[in-house]
């Protein structure tokens, strides 16, 4: 069956099988490893993706159902001017660790800032539950999260100072980081 | 790798589209809506159906209203989009409730409430929310509409009445000024629960009668997902803490949990009992304006 999706701006013609997964899709067909495809049974999510707009874990989606559809993957978040701010999150504060779920927290945590620039750490605590780290190592994960939302991705900074003021003595993640 | 057998694929264009391809393909085509249960399972070899007839597209089944007295939930709206939905979280937050602890987020986005009704998993948090709030359900056929209430729309386990050929377009709640709460005990986060209880009460004006109540539990094994002897018990009688513990126990005395990897027999048959006390209590509470 012919399909046409549009896999980080660009559009792609394909012919598939219903039965393919948009996972192996994207890592056998396009070539898109970044895409981790891990437990097979939507429990660790390190397979997720944004189909128009939204994440999914793409082991649980057929590739004929994002025919016409928006996908994006890890490979799309870094613009021409530099890394996402996501991106640079993880680097900033060790949240890649050994790295498995890690282009699938970067797509949960982008989509996050989108609708909530300022995530309290339960809030990105609760956006991230249906996603296994392996290394169980999600303080630097919610970190790297928090510092993208202070550094450009999230509220303007006057907000997030206002934030900060309110709890006193207690340090924002980056500033841990720093220390 | 698990990889589903293979099937033919369509996509429907409207309601009259989904029924008339589901009629070409005959009994073993299935309806996909947010895939969540039905594509695991075609993973692991315990559905193959023969074709898919997707019905994600079907934008008129995606929408949230209110009609008159009645809340109209479309068959393809998401877990995510009732648990964001203002007028649900306002009339009824036994849903909200129950929302919040369904699957995971990333999950949530693609499961659909149709979706998990028509799937009758015998431990689905929906099915039991839903009778609670004794919701009615419009099954749509090339024969015309029914509608079926939900206390009768579960046959067995993963069995409903709706028949090859036929779609669950819509699921149809009254809203009354009714108090409601939902309660799970679950593993962990995300999980399918070891047990749940839903509540619904319409308590009279002064708040400390109980004049109607629905009472869902699921995963222990309750005909219907309803605790119908512990409503019996509740109904005319006081809304109080004595009157709730007393439900819980006869739930619990009347539900029939089997012992599996989430727990023995008995501990589930006294979690029934805590939980249909919390969640009465609970939206009794609500009620009276002294929790959220
Ligand atoms: C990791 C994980 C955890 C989960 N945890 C929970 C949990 O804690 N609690 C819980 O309740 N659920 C849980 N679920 C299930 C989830 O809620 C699913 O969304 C739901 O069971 C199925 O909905 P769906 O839209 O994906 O249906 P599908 O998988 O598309 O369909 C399920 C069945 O219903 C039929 N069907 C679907 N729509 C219609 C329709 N409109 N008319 C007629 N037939 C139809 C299909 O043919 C199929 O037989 C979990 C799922 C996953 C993957």
């Amino acid at each position: 069956m012919q399909i046409t999706t549009t896999v980080n701006g660009r559009e792609c013609t394909q012919d598939v099988e219903p039965r393919l997964l948009l996972v192996h899709f994207l890592r056998d067909h396009l070539g898109l490893t970044g895409t981790h495809w891990g437990c097979d049974t939507s429990n660790c999510g390190a397979c997720v993706v944004w189909l128009d707009a939204m994440p999914v874990k793409a082991c649980t989606v057929l590739a004929v159902m994002a025919d016409g559809c928006d996908v994006r993957t890890v490979e799309g978040l870094e613009t021409e001017s530099g890394l996402d701010p996501i991106q640079q999150g993880f680097v900033e504060c060790h949240g890649l660790q050994c790295g498995f779920c890690t282009p699938a927290m970067l797509m949960t945590g982008r989509w996050l800032l989108n609708h909530d620039p300022d995530p309290s750490e339960e809030t990105i605590r609760e956006a991230i539950s249906g996603q296994v780290c392996r290394c169980t190592g999600y303080e630097n994960i919610v970190r790297s999260i928090r510092w993208a939302a202070e550094h450009g991705s999230g509220a303007p900074a006057a907000v997030a100072e206002a934030d900060e003021s309110a709890v006193p003595g207690q340090r924002s993640a980056a500033e841990e980081v720093r220390a | 790798m698990q990889v589903p057998a293979t099937f033919q694929y369509e996509k429907a264009a409207s309601v009259a589209d989904a029924l008339a391809l589901l009629a070409r393909y005959g009994p073993e085509a299935r309806v996909v809506a947010g895939g969540q249960s039905l594509l695991p399972m075609m993973k692991l070899r315990m559905a193959e159906p023969t074709a898919l007839v997707d019905i994600n597209g079907l934008t008129q089944l995606a929408r949230i209203s209110v009609d008159g007295d009645e809340l109209s939930i479309g068959a393809i709206v998401r877990h995510a989009e009732l648990l964001a939905s203002p007028v649900v979280g306002e009339h009824l937050p036994i849903l909200r409730d129950a929302e919040r602890l369904i699957a995971d987020p990333i999950v949530r986005n693609r499961g659909t409430v149709g979706g998990s009704l028509c799937q009758a998993d015998p431990s689905e948090d929906l099915s039991a929310a839903f009778a609670a709030l004794r919701a009615v359900l419009v099954v749509e056929s090339a024969g015309g509409r029914r509608n079926v209430a939900i206390r009768q729309f579960f046959t067995g386990p993963y069995e409903t009445v709706v028949e090859p050929g036929e779609l669950l377009v819509e699921i149809r709640v009254p809203i009354r000024s009714h108090a409601s709460a939902y309660q799970k005990v679950e593993r962990r986060v995300g999980d399918w629960p070891v047990a749940a209880a839903g509540a619904v009460l319409e308590l009279d004006r002064d708040r400390d009668r109980v004049r109607e109540v629905g009472i869902g539990l699921t995963s222990v094994g309750a005909a219907g997902f309803v605790a119908a002897e512990a409503e019996d018990v509740l109904r005319g009688r006081p809304a109080s803490e004595e009157q709730f513990v007393e439900a819980g126990r006869i739930a619990a005395q009347h539900c029939n949990p089997v012992s599996d990897q989430r727990g023995p027999e008995d501990y589930k048959r006294h979690l029934a009992g805590v939980l249909v006390t919390r969640a009465l209590r609970k939206a009794t509470a609500r009620s009276r304006g002294e929790e959220a």
